[in-house]
């Protein structure tokens, strides 16, 4: 019988039961956060660094996840590699990881990665000792120089962030996942549970997403079917898919029907 | 009196090191999941009590924030 404790996820040094990694945001209330978390069953939940908002209350997001999930602060609003590698740095001394979602925005509009700034940044981290997971393009290229500089994930786009438009170019997916030997995560894009079940049956070892829970109409249950699609889409990546054929097959025997 | 420039708002201040930057700037010293950068580069929390502010720094002071 097969058992997801025996297909566990291994980013870096870390084993993971869970292949769904969670945002932490835009949530209505902290409450629903952790709910919602709690769903989701995931293990890795994001979470971003921002300058001090002394009208917090001196509570972080970080008071109410710390001990029961495996923090990764990423650099989400960083437009150059030196503003990434400052965030990440700050990361390290304030959340005490050397784990990172590494984010290098180009454009406002598309919020898609500068690749430039991406592997200039992606270059110096690893140099620095940190486990980088980069936020990549769906480009086979890049996430391959990506791997090369030593990044420990490769987290393509399914589609652009908060657009909720699935994954939209299935085929590079299937070659990023098949050029490269570390876990290929997507991230953004997904907008419901058949997207990330699409994301696994393609090969993807993992699936992080945000808004498509956090903005959904009920959160709870959105992580909920999140998680049964990404489960639901690795168990059919592993059982392996039948081929697609233009024409039908019975499934019944041909023999012995009444009338022939 | 220094100019300084915290978390992209200027302030004249008279704060001799981070450690009384933070205090000035209502921040528990002691709180937990804190970090300091000065001109780009972080400040680790055990040099708080001895790393001076000075006269035209640019000074980032963040803590963890919900995010995707």
């Amino acid at each position: 019988m097969y058992s997801p404790l025996e297909d566990p996820l291994t980013i870096a040094d870390k084993t993971f039961t869970s292949r769904f990694l969670i945002g932490s945001s835009p949530f209505p209330n902290n409450q629903v956060m952790l709910e919602s978390i709690e769903a989701s069953g995931a293990q890795i939940v994001t979470v971003a660094i921002r300058r001090i908002d002394l009208s917090a209350g001196g509570e972080t997001v970080l008071d109410l996840l710390e001990g029961d999930y495996h923090i990764l602060p990423n650099t989400a609003g960083c437009y150059t590699a030196k503003d990434a590698v400052l965030t990440a740095q700050l990361a390290r001394e304030a959340i005490e990881t050397n784990w990172i979602k590494l984010e290098v925005i180009g454009d406002r509009e598309t919020l898609y990665p500068d690749v430039e700034h991406l592997l200039t940044a992606a270059d110096e981290l690893v140099r620095d000792g940190f486990i980088v997971m980069p936020y990549c393009t769906d480009d086979p290229i890049t996430c391959r120089k990506l791997v090369d500089i030593g990044c420990a994930a490769v987290m393509p786009l399914g589609a652009p962030i908060g657009s909720g438009m699935g994954v939209l170019n299935p085929y590079n997916i299937e070659i990023i996942r098949a050029e490269n030997d570390v876990p290929v995560i997507i991230d953004a894009g997904i907008g419901t549970a058949s997207d990330a079940a699409l994301a696994m049956e393609l090969g993807c070892d993992g699936v992080l997403l945000a808004s498509a829970v956090s903005r959904a109409h009920d959160p709870v249950r959105m992580a909920t079917a999140m998680r049964h699609g990404i489960e639901g889409g690795r168990h059919a990546f592993l059982a392996g898919r039948i081929p697609r054929k233009h024409h039908a097959e019975a499934s019944s025997p041909k023999s012995g029907v009444i009338g022939t | 009196m220094t100019t300084i420039r915290v978390n992209g708002e200027d302030r004249d201040l008279r704060a001799a090191t981070v450690f009384d930057l933070l205090l000035a700037e209502d921040v528990d010293p002691k709180a937990r999941f804190v970090a300091v950068a000065i001109n780009g580069v972080v400040v680790p929390r055990g040099r708080w009590d001895r790393e001076p502010v000075k006269d035209g720094d640019e000074i980032e002071i963040v803590t963890p924030a919900p995010g995707g």
